[in-house]
């Protein structure tokens, strides 16, 4: 018998200030249906909080949804808080009012992709699977 | 005739079962899942006294004159970067035939936090604009006589501390506090149940409340105190009948602790203002801000005995959902929110705002902005639409759906009451999982294409050309922190200090809180401050995240 592969395990987060959980409640739920280890983090994250609950929950992908405007401010923070603690396997994705510019800023930054309002919850699904094919869901 | 009328009816249903039937998957239910016939007739009337504007239960809207006596108030909420440059824009809207104003604030001024704070950054001026102290206040109201405008400001836990500034503002202009107009949203319990701006726990925030309706019924007589909001809780997913009911509820639990404080009914009832989504399943809007009247006006008058008329009237500003925007081809963002202010127009709003088609993508340009109050003046001005009051009054469908609308409100009361109120369902959970249930369901809708946005999930296009949107300039936040610290370098330290002393010890006790606040704002403590002088008495709320 192989090794056991593990489920991918995801956090995601609401950094910054604003309270706007609708997208990332409905994406939690989604990522959990499809079979994933969803930990839902709750509001007001600060970037240094995110990467805690990354590194305690043992996980290999943060996901960040952010509705304020600051995501070029926090969201390379959380990648930078991940160098910082020498854990820059773990990836980072967001989803939020992001216009195209910044989207372009933010890979450059680490973060790896950026899904915008209007993304079908199925894209995100199959960017995970395509991103950890080798891991199965639960 | 009657048989002959039956007779009609039986042979159109004949007809209509044996027609063609569209196999596209599109649901024919409203937005919300209400199940809908496809046709009404007299039947579906429901047998009750015809009723008139101005008249009890107002279902057909407050005033006798309808908007023959009076327009509604296109009222465009705006803000960003900081006071001088949105100081800027109100004039530029108030120049381009704007009625009224509406303040957006910025993250940290919403959270009760100083723009130096270090959990502020990347935050100041971005959603609104930063106020940290009375000196932005004055810069943010400078030319603008607060004796000839309306102000509403959209702050919900630090609500008091922002209306202390305008009142302190006005006072620098020589206008005094019982001449002022305008609407405070100071409405805590849709931030529990929605939109989440949270500080202090229920009990110390409904005290705020209340503080609030308290002394402006005494020394603020004219101003909306609380604008109970269903707005957040649709934009965060809920169906139209769960918006008005959870927001009707909530305008109970603050009627029900304002008479626990010792006030009667009818000294703050009428200060008591709504806001509401306008949606884009056109028919559904329009039951649910009749319905709202109706209801509020029943239970004003049964439940609460209220006595004036004024005390029954439910009064209310509608936006057009945000929600409903697409970042897609937003160009079409124009005509959704064209058909939504229709809505509101038709459910008798008294005061509008109309979303920028720019909106979903960052805060409006001014090109947007004016697009959009301009989409406003067109309804007014061009459709005609404002000639008649309450034009679909008696339609089979419309009245129809104002009674299943306040059917399924009165079920969801039910429902509050059996958990025991307003703040322990939201102790529970219940507000918040009705929400995301509802969310998710219409997600999966969207998925599956049996709801149709266009833009989005149909009717797509490759290669989009960029609109222009806003920015704000990053440099903003250092330039916001150094006006702090030359606040805090001018002004009186020693009476700002005993100002915050005194609010400390008021908060620990049970005085009204607002003549502290003021002394402190007056005495130019930040925003910041005086949130943690509060928050050292009535420490903090956590919410338990439910997925």
């Amino acid at each position: 018998m192989p090794t056991a592969v593990r489920p991918v395990r995801i956090v995601v987060a609401k950094v910054g200030l604003d309270g706007h959980d609708r997208g990332v409640k409905v994406v939690a739920r989604a990522l959990r249906d499809a079979g994933y280890e969803v930990i839902y983090t709750g509001l007001r994250q600060t970037p240094e909080m995110v990467v805690d609950a990354a590194l305690q929950e043992d996980a290999q992908v943060i996901g960040l949804s952010i509705h304020s405007g600051a995501h070029m401010t926090l969201f390379p923070a959380v990648v930078e808080e991940l160098k910082r603690r020498k854990a820059t396997d773990i990836i980072v994705f967001g989803g939020g009012i992001i216009p195209d510019d910044d989207i372009t800023a933010l890979k450059k930054r680490g973060v790896e992709k950026i899904f915008t309002p209007g993304t079908p919850l199925q894209e995100i699904v199959d960017w995970l699977r395509n991103r950890f094919p080798e891991s199965t869901t639960k | 005739m009657k048989v002959r009328a039956r007779d009609a009816k039986q042979a159109w249903q004949e007809e209509f079962e044996s027609g063609p039937v569209r196999d596209d998957g599109i649901e024919t239910s409203t937005i919300s899942g209400i199940p809908l016939e496809p046709l009404y007739t007299s039947e579906d009337l429901p047998r009750r006294p015809e009723e008139y504007p101005g008249q009890f239960p107002y279902t057909r809207g407050i005033h006798p004159s309808g908007y023959r006596g009076r327009l509604w108030t296109m009222r465009q909420f705006s803000g960003f970067a900081t006071a001088e440059e949105t100081n800027r824009r109100y004039k530029y809207l108030l120049a381009n035939g704007q009625t009224g104003l509406s303040v957006a604030f910025d993250m940290p001024t919403l959270m009760g936090q100083d723009s130096d704070a270090p959990t502020s950054r990347g935050e100041v001026g971005h959603c609104g604009v930063a106020i940290d102290s009375l000196a932005d206040m004055e810069t943010l109201f400078e030319g603008i006589p607060l004796s000839d405008i309306t102000t509403s400001m959209t702050i919900n836990s630090p609500a008091a501390i922002l209306l202390c500034m305008y009142i302190a503002v006005a006072e620098k202009q020589g206008v005094s506090a019982s001449k002022l107009g305008g609407t405070l949203q100071n409405d805590i319990l849709k931030e529990f149940i929605a939109q989440k701006e949270f500080i202090f726990p229920p009990a110390p925030s409904m005290r705020l409340v209340v503080d609030s309706i308290e002394y402006c019924a005494k020394e603020v007589p004219k101003w909306n105190t609380i604008s109970i909001s269903g707005y957040h809780i649709r934009e965060a997913g809920s169906t139209a009948a769960q918006e008005l009911a959870f927001t009707l509820a909530d305008g109970m639990a603050y009627v029900d602790a304002c008479l626990e404080r010792g006030m009667h009914i009818d000294d703050f009832a009428s200060r008591l203002s709504f806001f509401f989504d306008a949606h884009i399943d056109f028919f559904e809007e329009i039951a649910k801000f009749r319905a709202a009247r109706r209801i509020w006006a029943r239970w004003m008058r049964e439940r609460y005995g209220a006595q004036q008329e004024r005390s029954w009237k439910l009064r209310f500003h509608t936006q057009t959902a945000g929600v409903s925007l697409t970042a897609q081809q937003p160009e079409l963002n124009i005509a959704r929110t064209a058909v939504e202010a229709l809505a509101a127009v038709l459910g008798g709003t008294q005061s509008l705002h109309t979303n920028a088609m720019d909106e979903v993508l960052a805060l409006p340009t001014d090109k947007a902005a004016r697009l959009a109050l301009r989409t406003q003046q067109l309804l007014a001005y061009e459709t005609g639409v404002a000639s008649t009051i309450d034009p679909l009054g008696g339609s089979y469908f419309v009245e129809a759906l104002t009674d299943e609308m306040e059917r399924q409100a009165e079920a969801y009361f039910k429902r509050i009451e059996e958990i025991g109120g307003v703040i322990p369902a939201i102790e529970v959970g219940f507000f918040q999982k009705e929400i995301a249930d509802a969310a998710f369901r219409y997600q999966q809708e969207l998925e599956q294409k049996r709801r149709i946005v266009v833009g989005v999930n149909e009717f797509t296009v490759e290669d989009e050309e960029p609109i222009e949107i806003l920015r704000i300039d990053p440099r903003l936040e250092s330039e916001q922190a150094e006006r702090i610290a030359e606040v805090r370098r001018k002004r009186d330290q020693a009476k700002c200090s005993n100002a915050l002393n005194g609010l400390r010890k008021a908060a620990a006790g049970t005085d009204n809180l607002m003549p502290y606040i003021l002394d402190a704002v007056r005495a130019y403590a930040t925003e910041g401050e005086i949130m943690h002088a509060m928050v050292e008495v009535f420490g903090t709320y956590t919410e338990t995240a439910v997925v």
